[in-house]
């Protein structure tokens, strides 16, 4: 595997999980009141450990010569498209036709910049 | 006479400029952690010594947390829809800063696949039919 395929893969996990964390932090901050305790609710928590974790995965995938920050960092975008699903698993959000558009210009997008590597 | 309120309500006009003018200073500190932790883990060994004086590793992390915490914030109070074309601006900063910082090869490829992720992140946040 080519080091730059390696590192698509490491940033592709990265915006599953990251996505996840952010509608755990949309969860969470439903919770939070005037006390600063309120921060420390499970699901901001999770949502918390899950953004940590996927910049993990992230920071593996973006280190080395090869790695360009300027094709990896626009592949992070992925993440909208997971956003929906949890949107709609979560949320009950309604997936609209605009939704739909903008996740395939969001995906055009990410193969164009893969095209520029 | 009424008991002031406690809670802002969601339409308030001035939290949803707070919540916009947050979310932007979000974008170009988003762009300057993800510079500093590329800096970084590009020096990146896994050595106890080499991890605790990776200086751009640390503050890009930290500015990453930092980011997170004002992300929520802005979340609590804000529309989600009103506020992801913003959040896109963070492609736009962290591409230019690459190609002017880093060095990496400018093309025609990368610029229009940003423009046309931008526009997508604008498109699905909009505000339209139910």
């Amino acid at each position: 595997m080519s080091p730059l395929l390696k590192s698509m893969l490491l940033v592709f996990a990265a915006s599953v999980i990251g996505s996840l964390g952010m509608a755990f932090l949309k969860m969470g901050s439903a919770h939070l009141t005037r006390s600063p305790w309120s921060f420390l609710n499970r699901k901001l928590l999770f949502g918390i450990a899950l953004f940590l974790g996927s910049s993990v995965f992230y920071a593996w995938g973006i280190k080395g010569k090869d790695a360009q920050l300027s094709v990896l960092y626009p592949m992070v975008a992925m993440g909208y498209v997971w956003g929906l699903l949890w949107a709609k698993l979560f949320f009950d959000e309604a997936l609209t036709k605009q939704k739909f558009m903008g996740l395939g210009l969001i995906l055009l997008g990410v193969c164009f910049v893969g095209l520029g590597s | 006479m009424t008991t002031a309120t406690t809670a802002i309500p969601q339409s308030d006009p001035r939290a949803r400029r707070n919540s916009f003018l947050l979310v932007f200073s979000c974008t170009i500190l988003g762009a300057a952690a993800q510079l500093l932790i590329k800096t970084g883990m590009d020096h990146f060994s896994p050595h106890l010594l080499a991890l605790v004086t990776n200086i751009p590793l640390i503050a890009g992390y930290s500015l990453y947390g930092i980011n997170t915490l004002m992300m929520v914030l802005a979340l609590k109070n804000g529309e989600m829809s009103l506020l992801y074309p913003i959040i896109a601006l963070t492609y736009v900063w962290t591409t230019l800063a690459s190609y002017t910082l880093l060095g990496e090869p400018s093309n025609v490829y990368k610029n229009v696949g940003i423009a046309t992720i931008v526009l997508g992140v604008a498109v699905m946040g909009r505000r339209g039919d139910k």
